[in-house]
C-alpha cells in the first residue's frame, strides 16, 4: 500500500473543483486509457487575466486525482505569468509530498497547465518535439532530458517514475541511460566554465544570455530588458515596455532574471533596477 | 472498523483451531525433532503426522511430501532439480500468465542459456494447448503450468497436459498455490512429477510451503545441508508451521465441499449484482473453467487503485490488476495476455473469497462498490454521460 499523506487523501477523497468549464479560456488534455491515467484541466480567466475558475477531470490514481485537485487549487488567482511558474515539484510539495514512484501524476498536473496556457494564448499545438524514446508510453527524448534536468535525476528508475518512460517493456533502458549521461555530463563544465570567469567574460556571458534567453521570454509579453553596466557583481539594468509599468516586475527581476543569471552565468550575481 | 476480506488469493487468516494447534511448539513444546529424546521425538511424530495430512489433501503419499518455505521456495526447488537432472535439455516451457515465482524464474533462466517457451492464453485466459504440444521437444526439460490462475481464476487442465508431456519423458511441474484447497487436487489422476503449494493460502501462517515430488521422480535438494527431510531439504523445521500446515489441510479437505457450494454462491452473488447494477463491466476469465471462489471485474474507464483505496474506506479489501498499485506502469501480465482492452484492464478488481466470508459481507460490497464506481466515473475525462466518451 502506498504511504499518501493526509492531503494526498483529502484532495483524493474530497477533490476539488471537479468538471468542464464551458467556453473556457485554456484548455489542455494530457495522458491517454493506455498510458493508466488522464487529465482534462480547463480555466477561465477575468477580466484582470486572474484565473477565476478552474475545473480538472482525471481517469487515474489516487495521486492523479489529488495533483489534479491541488493544481486547479493552486492556479485560482493568480496570472498566467504566474501560474507558468509552477513545478511538478511546488505541486507535490502543495500535497505535502508525493510516493517517488508517483510523481509522474505531479508531472501529468504541470503539463497539462502548460498545455492549457499554451491553448489560450494560441499557439498551434506543439508537433511531438524530438523523438519518441519510450514507445510504451509514447515519450520523447525532449521529455526525459527535461525531466532529469528539472529534478535532477540520476537513474532509470527516477525518469521512470517521473515521466513513465522505461517502465514497459525496458528496450529504451540503454537510450534513458545515455541521455542521463549526456545531461550529466554537460552540467560539469558549465560549472567549471563559471569558477575561471574574468570580468570580462562574465560582462559577455551577462549579454549573450539576456539576448539568447531573458529578452525572448519577457518579449513574449510585450516587456523589455536592457543592460545599464556591471559592477562586481551587482548587475544594473532597466526594465522597458510593460515591464517598465508592471507591478510585479520586481518579482519578475528576482525569481527570473536574477535566478537566470546566477544559473547560467555566476551564482554569486545580484540584480537591481537601475534608479529612476 | 472491521475489514471485509476479500483477497484470499493473497493471503487468508490463519484458521483458529490452526493457531490453536500450533501454539504449543513456540513455548512448552520447543524440542527438535531430529533429537534423539523422547521431548523432540513427539515433535518428529507430530511432523509425521502433519505430512500425511497434507499428502490426503492432494491424493499423494507422505512421503512424497516435501515441506519447504513458501511457494516460491517450492517452484524454484521443483525448476532447478528438473534442470539438474536433464543437464543436456536446455529448453523449458511455461505459461504467460504465471505467478511471478515462476514467470521471473522462467525470464531468469532465459538469461542463463534456456531457451524459453512462453505458451499463450485466449482472451478467456485459457492455454493454447496446441501450442503448448507443438513447441514439446527432445531439448525440452520442464514444463510447468500452473493449475490455477491468481489474477482470473482460470482453472488448465493439468490432467491433460501432465499426460501429454510426461508421455515425451518431460517433467512436469504445476503450481498448484490457488487450486490447492479450492477444487479438488488428486495427484492419483493427475500425473505431474511435482506440485508446488502454499501454507498461507489455506489458513496455515505465511512462510510455509510444501513441494510434491512423485515418488520416482530424480530430485536434487536445493537447500544442501542436514539429514531433514530425507536429505532433500537441509535445515531445522519450521515447526510449528509445518503442524499449522497439516491442521490447515485437514480442514481445507473438510471444506472442499462448501466452496464448489456456499462460497461459489456467494461469489455469483457478489459478481451478477455488480455486473448488473454496474453499467460498462466486464468479467474477466473464462466462467466455467474457473475457481469457486474467485472473480476479476473490470470496472471500464475507472482506475483500480483509486476503486481499492475508496473501497478501503469502508473496509473492504480486494486486489486490483492495475498498474498504479503495484509501483509499475503497466497492468498486470495476466491481464495483457489475455487481451483485456486497456479501458477495463487499468479498473480491473479482483474478489476472492474465503470460508470466513458472510452473505452479509457481500450484501454490503453489493451496496457500497456501484456508488464507488459512478463518483470515479464522474471524474473521468473518459467517461460522458453515462457512456464512453
Amino acid at each position: 500500500m502506498w504511504e499518501y499523506t493526509d492531503k494526498v487523501k483529502d484532495h483524493f477523497l474530497n477533490p476539488r473543483n471537479v468538471g468542464v468549464i464551458e467556453n473556457p479560456d485554456g484548455v489542455g488534455e494530457v495522458g491517454s486509457l493506455a498510458c493508466g491515467d488522464a487529465l482534462t484541466l480547463y480555466f477561465k480567466l477575468d477580466e484582470k487575466g486572474k484565473i477565476n475558475d478552474a475545473k480538472f477531470q482525471t481517469f487515474g490514481c489516487a495521486s492523479a486525482i489529488a495533483s489534479s485537485s491541488a493544481l486547479t487549487e493552486m492556479i485560482k488567482g493568480l496570472t498566467l505569468d504566474e501560474v507558468s511558474k509552477i513545478t511538478n515539484e511546488d505541486i507535490a510539495s502543495y500535497l505535502g509530498e508525493l510516493p517517488k514512484e508517483k510523481m509522474h501524476c505531479s508531472v501529468m498536473g504541470r503539463d497539462a497547465l502548460e498545455k492549457a496556457i499554451s491553448h489560450y494564448r494560441g499557439e498551434k499545438e506543439k508537433k511531438v518535439e524530438g523523438e519518441i524514446v519510450c514507445e510504451c508510453f509514447g515519450v520523447t527524448d525532449v521529455d526525459i532530458r527535461r525531466a532529469v534536468t528539472e529534478n535532477n535525476l540520476s537513474t532509470i528508475e527516477d525518469v521512470t517514475d517521473y515521466v513513465k518512460a522505461g517502465g514497459g517493456c525496458e528496450k529504451c533502458h540503454e537510450k534513458i541511460q545515455d541521455i542521463i549521461d549526456s545531461v550529466q555530463s554537460k552540467e560539469k563544465p558549465v560549472k567549471k566554465k563559471v569558477i575561471k570567469l574574468t570580468n570580462i567574460q562574465k560582462i559577455k556571458l551577462i549579454e549573450e544570455t539576456l539576448e539568447r534567453e531573458i529578452k525572448p521570454a519577457l518579449k513574449k509579453d510585450g516587456g523589455n530588458i536592457e543592460l545599464i553596466d556591471v559592477d562586481g557583481n551587482r548587475i544594473i539594468v532597466k526594465m522597458r515596455g510593460t515591464c517598465a509599468t508592471c507591478s510585479k516586475s520586481q518579482i519578475t527581476l528576482k525569481h527570473y532574471v536574477e535566478s537566470k543569471l546566477r544559473e547560467l552565468v555566476a551564482p554569486e550575481l545580484i540584480v537591481e533596477e537601475v534608479q529612476q | 472498523m472491521k475489514p471485509i476480506y476479500v483477497d484470499n488469493n493473497a493471503t487468508t487468516r490463519v484458521a483458529p483451531e490452526v493457531l490453536e494447534e500450533i501454539l504449543p511448539y513456540f513455548s512448552e513444546l520447543y524440542g527438535n525433532p531430529s533429537s534423539m529424546h523422547s521431548f523432540g521425538g513427539n515433535v518428529a511424530r507430530k511432523i509425521k503426522e502433519s505430512r500425511a495430512k497434507v499428502a490426503k489433501l492432494i491424493g499423494a503419499m507422505p512421503e512424497e511430501i516435501l515441506f519447504t518455505g513458501c511457494g516460491t521456495e517450492s517452484d524454484s526447488t521443483a525448476i532447478r532439480a528438473a534442470l539438474i537432472s536433464n543437464p543436456d535439455r536446455k529448453h523449458i516451457i511455461t505459461s504467460r500468465v504465471e505467478h511471478p515465482a515462476i514467470k521471473n524464474l522462467f525470464e531468469n533462466l532465459a538469461k542463463n542459456g534456456y531457451r524459453v517457451t512462453f505458451v499463450p492464453v485466449d482472451s478467456k485466459g485459457l492455454l493454447d494447448l496446441d501450442y503448448l504440444y507443438r513447441h514439446l521437444d527432445d531439448d525440452t526439460a520442464v514444463v510447468s503450468i500452473m493449475w490455477a490462475n491468481n489474477e482470473s481464476g482460470v482453472i488448465f487442465p493439468v490432467e491433460e497436459i501432465a499426460q501429454a508431456v510426461r508421455a515425451k519423458n518431460i517433467v512436469f511441474h504445476t503450481d498448484a498455490v490457488q487450486a490447492v484447497g479450492k477444487v479438488p487436487v488428486d495427484m492419483k489422476k493427475v500425473q505431474a512429477d511435482m506440485l508446488s503449494l502454499s501454507g498461507h493460502k489455506i489458513h496455515a501462517p505465511k512462510g510455509i510451503g510444501a513441494l510434491y515430488i512423485r515418488k520416482g521422480t530424480k530430485f536434487s535438494p536445493f537447500l544442501i545441508g542436514g539429514h531433514q527431510e530425507s536429505g532433500r531439504r537441509g535445515g531445522t523445521e519450521n515447526v510449528a508451521s509445518i503442524i499449522g500446515l497439516g491442521k490447515a489441510s485437514e480442514m481445507a479437505l473438510a471444506d472442499l465441499d462448501q466452496m464448489s457450494t456456499r462460497i461459489k454462491m456467494l461469489r455469483d452473488k457478489l459478481e451478477n449484482t455488480l455486473v448488473k447494477t454496474v453499467p460498462n463491466t466486464m468479467i474477466n476469465g473464462d466462467k466455467e473453467q474457473r475457481l469457486p471462489n474467485t472473480t476479476s471485474i473490470g470496472f471500464e474507464f475507472v482506475e483500480g487503485e483509486a476503486i481499492l483505496l475508496m473501497m478501503d474506506e469502508f473496509g473492504i479489501c480486494a486486489s486490483s490488476g492495475s498498474a498504479c498499485t503495484s509501483g509499475s506502469l503497466e497492468p498486470s501480465h495476466v491481464l495483457r495476455a489475455m487481451g483485456v482492452p486497456f479501458t477495463a484492464a487499468h479498473g480491473s478488481i479482483r474478489f476472492s473469497l474465503s470460508t470466513y466470508n458472510t452473505e452479509d459481507e457481500i450484501d454490503f460490497i453489493i451496496e457500497k462498490v456501484p456508488p464507488i464506481i459512478k463518483r470515479l466515473r464522474e471524474l473521468s475525462p473518459f467517461w460522458k454521460n453515462n457512456t464512453c466518451k
